[in-house]
């Protein structure tokens, strides 16, 4: 490729050259190895030999307000909308180990997802949804195992058995620190909950995927599509490393691995960023961890398309952005999506917008034909390209990391949430000086809005409806004071929590108890000030 | 955001994330700054705005300017001016145009008692 000055870059700083030619996909030799075949490593292709022509990616609409019985309504209508699995978005209380009626979480009840307190409350939630044969996604990870044992309680009371519930828990408490910051306790214990969950689930759990490694939130955050996938890799890389470390075995564990990214609308740097992905982890497994099982060496993942790039101003655009990142995700191989509501720049999606978003995805599938073939931009001189570029820089960026100690000790020093913001006030910056357009806020701006949106309103009674369930749930059960001794039993001895956890929660313990037992055993962090 | 202030000359105490209104009143307080700002993104904006008004009352700060930024539809603009904050930021709003109008309140502010 000939670069000149003039070149354009993408928002990661690549330059893209005029032209691109057969010259661009590098040396022939290893061209089979590096794109290979999909469904073999390096997964270049994608992570199945059939990929959508055998399966559709799922349909996953990440949904959550209010009390329990709120959310299962809108469960119920996703899925009568022909949504294919759940996905489940907590308030901030249960994100930070609160209950409802703890003095903090008073403004936030129910505000940006659902309350959850209790055992109880997340039978609610699945209420007439029948769990042995739903695949669920959870947003949790400061109280994942919590929320894990209130789940499994829940599924058990439906006669569904552990070994049949398929679904994911976010449970990556890195990019908390990093960049999404509901973190409870201090960075060590922490890992040691991530470890507690994936080990228990490995072998209890084998279908449910217990963690998904997120690079989409340092994205949202600000940074650069080299800085996620590094990031991304770097925390795969440690919690593989911790787990390892216990005794587990690689090739048992890392198949259940998920992982989790952005796509923005620059549509070809996004699908060369995924192809890397699948590329990069490839090598990790086979490389650092010495994995045999192709499916450890596989990346899977869920593509959260993009909510920083929705905008306030001229909100119906947002529908075009939304499809055009959508269309990414797939071209990329995505497992499964969720494509934002364009209401988002102001407020939680309403049910037409949530549903307009579901219909995106099902034009997406049934009207392009863009599911019909494998890896469809394959061979494409840009694209290779880009995607030996990217995971050059990402591999490079990776090195980095683990010459500040791996990204414990990265993140500890606050390195990558420096570069985050960094590279954030960047893009902010590109658009305040108009080197970077975005249609409605610095080009093509209308004084007068044309459309007057109908926004979520929350219904400011869910509070006091589930302050008045947890006291009747307080007022109905027998003590827990011994279950709530065994977990900080085993909390203080390094034994496994998850056992004692699910006893407590059948008993009734609610999520600010057992996190109250953590708090105790762990201490919590409070964020350095890095700027 | 603490970037484009640093930048345009003013000096910035950033307290980090999920700071109660007591604690920022508090520091406000000690550090006798010119613009009291939070960002909220959680749709929480209209009692954690109602809490920090009274908390600014309980410090005697009300000379002390209060606004508000985040994800705040544009119904709850008015609401956010009614309950006493001074400007509020909705998602959009340019980063220059906040840092005109933080600088504007920062220079109109009056002396406390």
């Amino acid at each position: 490729m000939s670069e000149t000055a003039q070149d354009p870059t993408t928002a990661s700083g690549i330059p893209i050259a005029r032209l691109y030619t057969a010259a661009d996909l590098g040396d022939p030799a290893d061209l089979d190895e590096r794109i290979g075949a999909p469904g073999q490593p390096p997964f270049t292709r994608g992570p199945y030999a059939e990929m959508y022509r055998q399966r559709l990616w799922t349909m996953r609409q990440y949904a959550g307000y209010g009390s329990a019985e709120d959310t299962n309504r809108r469960f119920h209508y996703l899925l009568d909308q022909g949504q294919t699995a759940l996905s489940v978005a907590f308030d901030l209380p249960t994100q930070l180990g609160l209950d409802s009626s703890a003095p903090a979480a008073k403004a936030e009840v129910g505000r940006v997802g659902v309350a959850i307190d209790t055992a109880d409350d997340m039978a609610e939630l699945f209420e007439g949804l029948p769990l042995g044969d739903l695949s669920v996604n959870f947003t949790i990870n400061a109280t994942a195992p919590i929320i894990l044992a209130f789940y499994l309680v829940a599924a058990e009371r439906q006669g569904a058995d552990r070994s049949q519930l398929a679904g994911t828990l976010q449970n990556d408490i890195l990019k908390e620190f990093v960049a999404r910051k509901t973190f409870i306790f201090p960075p060590e214990p922490s890992m040691r909950l991530v470890g507690d969950v994936v080990e228990f689930c490995t072998s209890e759990v084998p279908r449910f995927n217990p963690i998904s490694i997120t690079g989409y939130h340092a994205r949202e955050a600000g940074c650069n599509t080299v800085q996620e996938l590094a990031f991304t890799m770097s925390d795969a890389i440690a919690y593989a490393e911790l787990l390892v470390d216990r005794g587990l075995s690689f090739d048992a564990f890392a198949p259940r691995f998920s992982f989790h990214f952005a796509t923005t609308l620059e549509i070809f740097e996004e699908v060369a960023k995924l192809r890397a992905a699948r590329r990069l982890w490839a090598q990790v497994a086979r490389d650092r961890f010495g994995a045999t099982n192709p499916e450890a060496m596989r990346l899977r993942f869920f593509s959260g398309c993009s909510g920083a790039t929705l905008t306030a101003q001229q909100p119906l655009n947002n529908v075009v952005r939304s499809t055009i990142q959508c269309l990414g995700a797939v071209l990329g191989g995505a497992q499964s999506i969720h494509v934002m509501g364009y209401d988002e720049a102001m407020a939680i999606p309403t049910d037409e917008a949530v549903t307009l978003a579901l219909r995106t995805q099902q034009i997406v599938a049934h009207e392009t034909g863009v599911a019909d073939t494998v890896d469809p931009l394959a061979g494409s001189y840009f694209v290779e390209a880009l995607t030996d570029e990217l995971e050059a820089r990402a591999t490079e960026l990776i090195g980095v990391i683990d010459g500040l100690g791996g990204a414990v000790a990265a993140i500890e020093a606050g390195v990558p949430q420096r570069w985050i913001a960094e590279s954030a006030y960047r893009s902010e910056m590109a658009v305040a000086n108009l080197t970077a357009v975005k249609v409605g806020v610095n080009a093509h701006v209308e004084e007068a809005e044309a459309t007057e949106l109908r926004l979520f309103e929350l219904d400011e009674m869910a509070r006091d409806r589930q302050l008045a369930r947890l006291d009747r749930h307080l007022a109905g059960r027998d003590d827990v004071s011994d279950a709530l001794a065994a977990l900080s039993r085993a909390a203080m001895s390094g034994q496994n929590v998850m056992e004692p956890l699910i006893e407590a929660a059948r008993r009734g313990a609610t999520l600010g108890e057992l996190s109250d037992v953590f708090r105790k055993a762990f201490g919590t962090h409070r964020e350095p000030s890095l700027w | 955001m603490s970037f484009a202030l640093r930048d345009a000359g003013c000096e910035v105490i950033y307290l980090g994330l999920r700071s109660t209104p007591t604690e920022m009143m508090t520091v406000a307080l000690e550090e006798d700054v010119d613009v009291i700002g939070a960002s909220i993104l959680s749709g929480a904006h209209l009692p954690i705005a109602s809490d920090l008004i009274a908390e600014r009352s309980l410090h005697r700060l009300e000379h002390v300017p209060v606004v508000v930024g985040g994800i705040v539809p544009p119904r709850d603009v008015a609401r956010l001016l009614e309950i006493g904050v001074d400007e509020v930021f909705p998602a959009g709003t340019a980063i220059a145009d906040v840092v005109k109008r933080i600088t504007a309140l920062a220079d109109n502010r009056q002396e406390g008692p």
